[in-house]
């Protein structure tokens, strides 16, 4: 017979503790390879370095709205806890990336564009435009009352987040002149190998951070609900009690 | 050192930003662990641990 292990007062496990591990070892590996590893770009020098963060924050942006966008469809569909968890879980962590996305992005976009914002642009707008509609989704998360209207508000909001994902995706295609934001880094084929790797590198702590993110919010999020229940509970006992007194 | 100034704000906010969450994210665990029963944890008390 297997001993169970008692409770411990946190939301950590192995599983989480590898994916931990991982990203911090990952990390080191990147800073390593992006600063000191990946050589310079030819037109944009050393500004270029911004690509390991940058890309990967806005690819992971995607990654955590399509995530939040499946949550909410089958909380719609099934009105599954289980997945209304996870949608809300990845889109508080979509809304970080995002915002990341955003400040990476203008930050690299002064040595390289000349300017920090581009109202005109329409890859960054329709970004911001993703950003504060997930500010939104949030928002109407956290209201409270009703668990189950709260939960299909917001995944109504959350669908249609990810509806504009191809817009933000695409724009730099369809709207070409209307930019200053490059074409896909990935697919436009003029990385070095070893801008390439490291690139990876990235994408794979960004990916490791999001699952041992997505893990821990999910479990804070079901604490969350077991604690309103216990509270209801207690709320119920206390009300029959008083009428028992009665 | 090409725009190291640039390099160091993004790169520097961008890890801080992550160190922060995780921080909170594992603090708020850790609070609300405190308060919820053991058996309404259900992940915890596996072989997971």
């Amino acid at each position: 017979m297997t001993a169970i292990a008692p409770a411990s007062n946190h939301t950590g496990s192995r599983t989480t503790r590898l994916l931990g591990a991982a990203v911090l070892l990952g990390l080191v590996a990147l800073i390593l390879l992006g600063f000191f590893g990946a050589p310079e770009d030819d037109e944009q020098r050393d500004a270029v370095r911004m690509i390991f963060i940058h890309v990967p924050s806005a690819i992971f942006t995607y990654v955590a709205f399509v995530t939040t966008a499946i949550g909410s469809v089958m909380w719609l569909l099934r009105r599954s806890i289980w997945w209304d968890t996870v949608a809300g879980a990845a889109a508080e962590i979509g809304l970080l990336f995002c915002g990341l996305t955003l400040f990476t992005g203008s930050v690299w976009g002064r040595p390289t564009w000349n300017t920090y914002w581009d109202w005109g642009d329409v890859r960054l707008v329709t970004t911001l435009i993703l950003f504060l509609m997930m500010i939104g989704y949030l928002s109407v998360r956290s209201l409270g009352g009703d668990e189950g209207a709260t939960a299909t508000r917001a995944a109504v909001i959350g669908v249609l987040a990810a509806a504009i994902l191809p817009i933000v995706n695409r724009s730099v295609e369809w709207w070409e002149n209307n930019t200053l934001h490059q074409k896909s880094t990935l697919t436009d084929g003029d990385l070095e190998n070893l801008t390439l790797f490291t690139l990876f590198v990235g994408f794979a702590v960004w990916g490791l951070f999001f699952a041992w993110s997505l893990i821990h919010r999910f479990r804070i999020t079901w604490l969350e609900r077991e604690l309103r229940a216990i509270d209801l509970d207690r709320a119920l006992d206390e009300r029959r009690a008083e009428r028992d007194d009665v | 050192m090409t725009h190291l100034g640039y390099l160091l704000v993004g790169w520097g906010t961008t890890l801080a930003a992550g160190a922060a969450y995780a921080i909170s994210l594992i603090r708020r665990g850790r609070r609300l662990s405190a308060r919820v029963p053991a058996d309404r944890r259900r992940w915890m008390t596996a072989d997971d641990e």
